[in-house]
């Protein structure tokens, strides 16, 4: 609480090794990742509202500026704000409290990380400024990225980067949950968030390598003449897919699973009630998400004329991951059974989670069955899932968390009234915006296409969803500007206003200072952080 | 008691998928589309009743268990080893009866859209960037460009009623995908590899072929009609399409 007189320093920021800075720093570069990739999000639903070039003279212009903006939004979102976000941001300010550690395992590799993750930021937005724009999608596929007359690098080193912080991350985080525990703190004491983060890096430590070779390849390939893409040379198109979607499918439990996380927390603490089916929950759901993640990435190339037994057995190992994500919903629901419920802020958006987790994950087993998928695949329906599942589903975990842990991070309260407004343009948006893409999408919209003229059905459907986008667009800077003002000049909130049992609120001030705990934290044989109940 | 019900559940689970199998029937053609249609039903019915489940526990939840007082805490229930193990098993085997049947039913559904009948036509399938190229069985070509010279677009894919066509695909440049929403099929074109989908236009009808793989700029504007024409206007049409490709 000393902090206030202290004045801000800027070389302190960035010389900092405390996690908790670093998480503010994770946060503020995944929020201005975001706010980016939101303009490109709304320039694409404008372009989308009319039938014919909207924000362009002419087709050729309309379509290079939209495909740059597609490319953005989709990197942008995916590699600097999702993942940052939860794992940089969340992962850095909290796990340490909750495991009650004076700091990470490795303090300066953490700064090295969120370097790193920074200089990534840079490269990425630097790619939108420059004269040959990337304009490949988030996915790269060559040959056309190697191709195009677009700045393939600037897409390959802002991966190389982000990958080299999340693997550092990984490290860091793994060898501080295992030794860095409070004495006393065994595994099944653990919070759910850090379960979930753990696993989480777990994923992105085996698999990210795979990525980055990928798109090493890639450069290789567009720079220095190999062929490791290129049939004429005996190289191979579908390697780069295979490659890609061997990461990039984990990569989306890597999102799944600590948005999760953060969702068990805030439902756990608003409804002051015990995990439901605890160990269920973290070795069957969260350890059997890990174990199926490497065996599905097929199911992203049902048309890409892979052999048929594969597309049949990825089909049935797609299909499973209803198990341990079945067990993850039954407890993550079944946490409310009983409960003493109340509808704070940061409720608010874990209760609108459940339902766009419902909608989201459903609308994932058509896509998983194969058949299906021959219609589907690259139709707006399942643009309109995977925006439910990861992008909203996730970003909102990513908003209750803010406001969760606002009080922790800032020692103040949030504006509760401009944050309900936010909230529920926010929700109503999103869904005026993606419940007509999957209307359309099985009427075969398809994705990544500005110019729809031989479908002039779709027209009313596309403006309602642009209509939608901009009530995002108010609710999310309604949101923002509501954490930055009362980051500043909100009301000091007491320690732990929602009587929270885990440690980040029992055993610490708002914010905590260097080293988190006044006292070394211990815990005892009984304790969980969630034993409301006693 | 136990040895029974590990039986029962196998023999279940077994059932269920050999019910979606043996749906089968030999002899006719059978058409992507149509089981494409039977199959998303199923899944479409499947979905509401789980989301109905969830959704529904979860809003009943919501409003009856409201906090009573400030200070009131839940009293969710603590399970037992065993409540721990049914919790997580019973689910497990009801999920897993459902992703088998689910499956069995789009194996019965995959096979139906790989097993090209024998009287299938034949048609060549060139993409590039940004435009479409047919082959017929006699050579003859034709195509499609958004942006043909002298506004001279092409006739597109125009197919006879009645037969069912496969199509042999492969790029020139970048990857790209033939999808067909009214035929229900998609699959992608690549450079160095020949891919193939089959589908049976029953009736007359014009839609239009997508890219559906992203191929650069003009990604949204590589599209081409497809023509279902009862076969004396095929026939009619193919004779014209090889006599002007004679006169060059």
């Amino acid at each position: 609480m000393s902090k206030k007189s202290e004045k801000f320093n800027l070389s302190e920021w960035i010389f900092t090794t405390d996690h908790k800075r670093i998480g503010v720093m994770y946060l503020i570069g995944s929020i201005a990742a975001f706010s980016v990739a939101g303009v490109m999000a709304i320039l694409i639903r404008i372009e989308q509202s009319s039938l014919g070039p909207t924000l362009a003279a002419d087709a050729m212009t309309a379509g290079q500026q939209y495909n740059q903006w597609l490319y953005f939004h989709g990197a942008a979102m995916i590699l600097a704000f999702l993942i940052p976000g939860l794992t940089g941001f969340a992962a850095n300010y909290f796990l340490p409290l909750m495991i009650g550690a004076a700091d990470v395992a490795f303090p300066r590799i953490n700064a090295l990380s969120v370097w790193l993750f920074w200089a990534g930021i840079i490269v990425a937005l630097l790619g939108f400024v420059i004269p040959d724009a990337p304009d490949i999608m988030w996915t790269g596929y060559p040959p056309y990225s190697i191709l195009t007359g677009g700045n393939t690098a600037f897409y390959v080193f802002t991966v190389h980067l982000l990958g080299f912080a999340s693997i550092l991350g990984a490290v860091n985080f793994l060898v501080t949950v295992i030794y860095m525990r409070a004495p006393g703190m065994g595994w099944n004491q653990l919070n759910m968030f850090v379960w979930s983060t753990v696993t989480a890096f777990v994923i992105q430590l085996v698999f990210v390598p795979v990525l980055a070779a990928a798109v090493t390849m890639l450069l290789f390939d567009k720079y220095l003449g190999t062929h490791f893409f290129d049939p004429s040379a005996g190289g191979d198109v579908l390697l780069y897919q295979n490659l890609f979607w061997f990461y990039s499918h984990p990569a989306v439990y890597v999102i799944l699973l600590p948005a999760l996380g953060i969702l068990y927390e805030v439902v756990a603490t608003f409804s002051k009630n015990r995990i439901f089916n605890y160990k269920a929950a973290v070795y069957g759901g969260m350890w059997g998400v890990v174990l199926i993640s490497g065996e599905v990435w097929v199911h992203h190339l049902y048309v890409s004329g892979m052999p048929d037994w594969i597309r049949i057995g990825q089909m049935i190992s797609t299909l499973l991951i209803s198990l341990p994500v079945g067990l993850l919903a039954i407890s993550l629901f079944g946490t409310l059974y009983k409960g003493a419920i109340t509808f704070e802020l940061p409720m608010k958006y874990a209760v609108s989670c459940l339902f766009l987790f419902l909608i989201g994950g459903l609308t994932g087993i058509p896509l998983a069955i194969t058949a299906l998928d021959l219609h589907l695949s690259d139709t707006s329906f399942i643009h309109a899932h995977f925006h439910y599942i990861m992008g909203i589903f996730a970003t909102f975990s990513v908003f209750a968390a803010v406001y969760y842990w606002f009080p922790k991070m800032t020692g103040k309260m949030y504006n509760d009234k401009w944050g309900t407004i936010g909230f529920w343009l926010n929700f109503i948006g999103v869904n005026v915006t993606f419940m007509p893409l999957f209307k359309i999408g099985v009427d075969g919209m398809p994705r990544r296409y500005w110019n729809y003229e031989m479908f002039p059905q779709f027209e009313t459907w596309h403006y309602i969803a642009m209509l939608g986008a901009l009530l995002v667009a108010s609710g999310m800077i309604i949101t923002i500007l509501n954490w930055i003002m009362s980051a500043m000049n909100g009301k000091k909130s007491v320690d732990n206003p929602w009587k929270s049992k885990s440690l980040e609120w029992t055993h610490t001030v708002n914010p905590p200072g260097p080293g988190n705990f006044l006292k070394d934290v211990k815990v005892a044989d009984d304790w969980t952080p969630y034993d409301y109940g006693k | 008691m136990k040895k029974m019900l590990t039986a029962l559940t196998w023999i279940g689970l077994i059932m269920s998928s050999a019910i979606a199998m043996a749906s089968d029937s030999a002899g006719v053609i059978k058409d992507p589309a149509e089981s494409w249609k039977h199959l998303w039903m199923e899944v479409m019915i499947d979905l509401y009743i789980m989301g109905g489940i969830f959704g529904a526990l979860a809003i009943y939840w919501l409003i009856k268990y409201r906090a009573k007082s400030p200070d009131a805490v839940g009293k969710g229930p603590k399970l037992t080893r065993s409540q721990r193990w049914a919790w997580a098993i019973v689910p497990c085997v009801l999920f897993l009866a459902d992703d088998l049947y689910l499956g069995a039913s789009g194996w019965s559904a995959w096979n139906v859209y790989r097993n090209v009948p024998e009287n299938a036509m034949e048609v060549k399938v060139t993409g590039r960037m940004w435009n479409w190229e047919f082959e017929y069985e006699d050579g003859t070509t034709s195509s499609y460009d958004v942006d043909g010279d002298e506004g001279e677009k092409g006739d597109g894919l125009v197919v006879p009623v009645g037969t069912p066509v496969v199509l042999r695909m492969t790029s020139e440049d970048v990857v790209h995908s033939f999808g067909i929403t009214e035929y229900r099929v998609k699959e992608d074109l690549m450079p160095g590899r020949i891919t193939y989908i089959w589908f049976y236009p029953k009736k007359e009808a014009e839609s239009w072929v997508t890219c559906t793989e992203f191929c650069g700029a003009n990604h949204s504007r590589m599209y081409a009609p497809i023509k279902a024409v009862p076969a004396a206007k095929y026939q009619e049409w193919i004779a014209k399409r090889a006599k002007e490709e004679a006169e060059g």
